[in-house]
Order: structure tokens, then C-alpha cells, then sequence
């Protein structure tokens, strides 16, 4: 297995705040890897660090063993020609009607026509189980469920290498929850892509993933297969799969690990 | 001791946004040289910004030229008042009120809407999404904008200026009983290409900075809808001062010579 996403002692900070202090992870070839984490954990720093949308501190980031850090924009063309990306919110452009935005790159960028453009659109959102009845709408008219699937369908639509999800499930009701896992789980067999999946959602991590990475403080603290996941003793773990107030974990501006009542109101 | 730390704070401040607005400006003149260009944005845009500030425009110097007129009329000798009123109303309209009217209002209508959608996509990420679909935002947002507004300016105060002369010629027609054929005979003779040519070079400049910081304001704003509110008002104040204090520069420049 080659390694085709390695970060190394990566280090962001924004002013005061050190939000990564040293995340090292790698990511083979063909695999699923998902990265779990609380809110505010610094997972959408990582994932922006890796897309070169921040530049990291320190560390290291290489793709396809080329190191990314520091690479101006421009150099690394060929990169972001590989990458697939659904944001958090769906950030699909709402001057253009879906199918612009889901045959975007092939517009923009390989200056593909519109017939063409709109076939393109017709079967990325096919794959998503949307029908072509969407393609004119403006995405300010689409569902929160339907949003995601758009936005999944443009990240697909080029065909990429390597996929990323930023938490493609949160904020949707448990079914579509279930046909979003099943999309990105499909999708990602059918094209054999890489992907790094972030989220706060223990289903989408059994529906999808090769291997699991817990980021806290900072670091990833603990990483292995899914079954390795459900067996593990690791308290950090143990608190954020059964989501428990209670533990190790320190929640943001919070400290739960105090007996309740133990001072006076 | 606390004093002088926040004079230090204010200045790295200042160095700071003025750093970062020139870094911006390079980045956008260099998007708007090298290829590809978005003609088809860039024509969008000139509807947007040029072609729906008209209204704004024209009203605006119609009754600018009127007002001009009576303060002419009333406040100079009245005596003599027919030659004076259709000079000075040419005059003031394509230097000065034209273009720095026309600036501002168009700031107040353009740069606040740049500002809101750029903010907005900055806020959504739609302009990490850009970047990631290989599309350089300057290029594709920024650039085209700033065409748009340089290339329409300079129109709209050319309508601005047959329109203000047009307000001042109601007025002296119609209230103060000028003739007409006299009117228009006097302006014409009156005014210079200079006087006209120099005011259009100005509203293409101020066309460059109502865009410029409408993006700038809209790229950098944080923060959610407040942060997007935020960079709306900055948008309009700076574009504002920026255009006064252009003109002031302008004028020392243009007509100290
Ligand atoms: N551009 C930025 N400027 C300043 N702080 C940021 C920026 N992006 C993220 N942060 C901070 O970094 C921390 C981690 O954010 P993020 O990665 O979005 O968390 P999450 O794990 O929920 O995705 C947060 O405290 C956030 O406030
Ligand atoms: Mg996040």
C-alpha cells in the first residue's frame, strides 16, 4: 500500500490559540479514513491545512509524496485537480443554478460546453440518487438533505483522486444521515477514491471507515481499523463513542469532570 | 504608558490593513492582466454596477445642477447673472460634482453590495470552494468587478454631467427666465474638453476604488452575518474617504499645472 496523504508535526495557530499542535497521519492509497473529534477540535483546520486553503505553522503535508506546504497556488494545480471537496455547509455557489455548480470545474477550468456541462451535471447528480428536475434550481431552493447531495455531486463530478468530507452528515435527520453514508460509501467504491471524512457522528464512522483518527488538543491521540475502534479500552475513545459528558475529555470552555453540586450555588 | 501602548497599536494596525489592501490590490491588478478573463462576468457586472446606478446617478445631478443654479443665481450679482449661472453650473458639474457625486452614490449602492456578496461567500466558504474547483477568486470575483466599476464610472459621469447641466438649464429657464438657445449657446462655448475629460479620469479612478473596496472589505470580513455587516459599512466609509481624498489629490494634480 503506497502512502498517497502523509501529515507530519503539523502546527497551526491562530494568534494565542494553538489549535493543532502536532498532528501526524497518514492515508493510503484507496482508503476511508475518518476523523473524529469535538466541535472546535481543529478538524476543519486540518482538512483546510491539507487543501492548502491555510498554511500550517510548521510540519509537514505531502501529497502523492510532494510536499504541499508553502506550495503557491498556482504549482499545485495539478494537485487540486485530483481533490474532491464537500464543505461543512455545502458552500455551493448560489449566483449559479445547480447544475453550473455541479459541472463547475469542467466549465471553468476545461472550458467544457454547455451541452456537455449539463450531461456531466445530469449523471453526478444521478449518483447522488437526484434527478435531472434539479439541474435549473438555484441552491437557496434545495432542502438541507438535497444541499448536501448537490454539494456531494460536485465534489464527484470531476472524477478526484482523493475526496474530502467535512462532516457530511451533521444537521441531517437519521435517514438521510443513513442515504448520505451509503452515497459517500458507493460513490467512493465506484471510483476507488481516497478519502479523509470528518465528522462527529459514530454511524457515518461504522458505515465508512477503513481506519479512525481521534483528534484532541490538538494531536491525534488514538488511530486504528473500525474493529479496533469498538474493542478499545481508551478512556478519550470510550467517552466520544458513547458520548458521555463524564470523562477525560475536557469540553471547551466547560470542566464536566467536576462532581456536580460539589460546591455550593 | 497605556497611551502610548495604544498609539503603537493603532499604527501596527494601520501598517497591518494597509499592507494587507496593498497585497490585494497587486494580487487583483496581476489576476487582471494574466488570462483566463471572465468576459461574460465582467459584462453581468457592468449591468449590475453600471447600468442600475443610472437612476441613482441621474436623479442625483439633476437636482445637484438645479440647486447649483439658484445658489448662482441668488448668491452672485444677478445683474450678470445669466452668463455666470451657465458657466459655473458647467464648470462645478464636469469638474467636481459629477464625478465625486456620482462616486458617491455609486459607492453607497456598489460597494455595499460587493461587500455583502463577497462576505457572504467568504462566510459560506464558498471562496475556499473556488479555490479548491482550481478557480483563483480574483480572477473570477475580484477582477471582473473592478473592470466592471473602472469602465462604468467614467459613463455615468458623463451622464451625470449632461444631466446636471440639464437640471441647471431647467432652472434658469424655467424660474429665472433665461433663453434658452442662449443657455445652451453659452455653455457650449464655455466648456473645454479638458473640463470634461478631467472629470471622467477621476470617476474611472474612483470606479477602481468603490470595487477595490467593496471586494477588499467583502474577502476579509469574519465572523458570520455581523462580520458580513461589518464589511458592508467599512465598505462604504473607506470607499467614501478613499474618493474625496482621490479627488483633492486629483484636483492639486490636474489643475495646479
Ligand atoms: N480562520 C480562522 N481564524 C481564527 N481562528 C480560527 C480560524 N479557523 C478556525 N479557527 C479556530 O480554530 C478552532 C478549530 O476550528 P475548526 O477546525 O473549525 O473546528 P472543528 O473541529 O469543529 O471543525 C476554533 O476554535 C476556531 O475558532
Ligand atoms: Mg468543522
Amino acid at each position: 500500500m503506497t502512502v498517497k496523504i502523509a501529515l507530519s508535526d503539523v502546527h497551526k495557530s491562530f494568534g494565542p490559540k494553538d489549535v493543532l499542535r502536532g498532528v501526524n497521519l497518514e492515508v493510503e492509497t484507496g482508503q476511508s479514513v475518518v476523523v473524529i473529534g469535538g466541535s472546535g477540535s481543529g478538524k476543519s483546520v486540518m482538512l483546510k491545512s491539507i487543501l492548502g486553503l491555510l498554511t500550517p505553522d510548521n510540519g509537514s503535508i505531502k501529497i502523492d509524496g510532494r510536499e504541499t506546504v508553502g506550495m503557491a497556488r498556482n504549482s499545485r494545480a495539478d494537485i487540486d485537480h485530483q481533490i474532491g471537496m464537500l464543505f461543512q455547509n455545502g458552500a455551493l455557489f448560489d449566483s449559479l443554478p445547480v447544475w453550473k455548480n455541479v459541472a463547475f470545474r469542467a466549465i471553468q477550468n476545461d472550458g467544457m460546453n454547455e451541452t456537455d456541462a449539463r450531461d456531466l451535471a445530469v449523471d453526478a447528480l444521478k449518483q447522488v440518487e437526484l434527478g435531472p428536475e434539479l439541474l435549473d434550481l438555484s441552491p437557496a431552493s434545495l432542502s438541507g438533505g438535497m444541499h448536501k447531495r448537490v454539494g456531494l455531486a460536485r465534489a464527484i463530478a470531476s472524477k478526484p483522486e482523493i475526496i474530502f468530507f467535512d462532516e457530511p452528515t451533521t444537521g441531517l435527520d437519521p435517514i438521510m444521515t443513513d442515504v448520505i453514508n451509503h452515497l459517500i460509501r458507493d460513490c467512493v467504491q465506484e471510483l476507488g477514491a481516497t478519502t479523509m471524512t470528518i465528522t462527529h457522528d459514530m454511524t457515518s464512522v461504522r458505515a465508512i471507515a477503513d481506519k479512525t483518527a481521534l483528534l484532541y488538543k490538538g494531536e491525534i491521540i488514538w488511530q486504528g481499523s473500525t474493529e479496533a475502534l469498538e474493542a478499545s479500552d481508551d478512556p478519550f475513545l470510550n467517552q466520544f463513542i458513547n458520548g458521555l459528558a463524564h470523562g477525560p475529555i475536557e469540553v471547551e470552555g466547560q470542566q464536566l469532570d467536576t462532581a456536580p453540586n460539589a460546591e455550593a450555588i | 504608558m497605556n497611551f502610548l501602548a495604544t498609539i503603537g497599536e493603532f499604527f501596527l494596525a494601520f501598517f497591518a490593513q494597509t499592507g494587507r489592501l496593498s497585497v490585494f490590490v497587486g494580487q487583483t491588478l496581476a489576476a487582471m492582466l494574466r488570462p483566463p478573463i471572465y468576459f461574460r462576468i465582467i459584462g453581468q457586472q457592468i449591468i449590475r454596477i453600471g447600468y442600475f446606478s443610472l437612476p441613482v446617478v441621474a436623479l442625483t445631478s439633476f437636482f445637484t445642477g438645479g440647486a447649483l443654479a439658484i445658489q448662482i443665481y441668488y448668491g452672485g450679482n444677478q445683474f450678470n447673472s445669466e452668463a455666470i449661472v451657465s458657466s459655473i453650473v458647467a464648470l462645478g458639474i464636469t469638474r467636481e460634482l459629477g464625478p465625486v457625486l456620482g462616486g458617491l452614490m455609486v459607492a453607497g449602492r456598489v460597494s455595499a453590495a460587493i461587500a455583502a456578496e463577497i462576505g457572504t461567500m467568504r462566510v459560506t466558504e464558498q471562496i475556499d470552494a473556488l479555490t479548491t474547483l482550481s478557480t483563483n477568486p480574483h480572477k473570477y470575483l475580484v477582477a471582473p468587478r473592478v473592470i466592471a466599476a473602472t469602465l462604468c464610472m467614467p459613463i455615468l459621469a458623463l451622464i451625470a454631467d449632461i444631466i446636471g447641466i440639464f437640471g441647471g438649464f431647467v432652472v434658469g429657464t424655467q424660474s429665472f427666465g433665461f433663453n434658452a438657445a442662449i443657455y445652451v449657446q453659452r455653455t457650449i462655448n464655455f466648456l473645454t474638453v479638458d473640463d470634461v475629460t478631467s472629470g471622467l479620469i477621476k470617476a474611472a479612478v474612483f470606479g477602481f476604488i468603490i470595487a477595490m473596496m467593496g471586494c477588499y472589505n467583502g474577502y476579509y470580513s469574519k465572523g458570520g452575518a455581523q462580520g458580513v455587516g461589518r464589511a458592508t459599512t467599512n465598505a462604504v466609509v473607506s470607499a467614501s474617504i478613499l474618493i474625496l481624498a482621490a479627488n483633492y489629490l486629483m484636483t492639486s494634480l490636474l489643475f495646479s499645472s
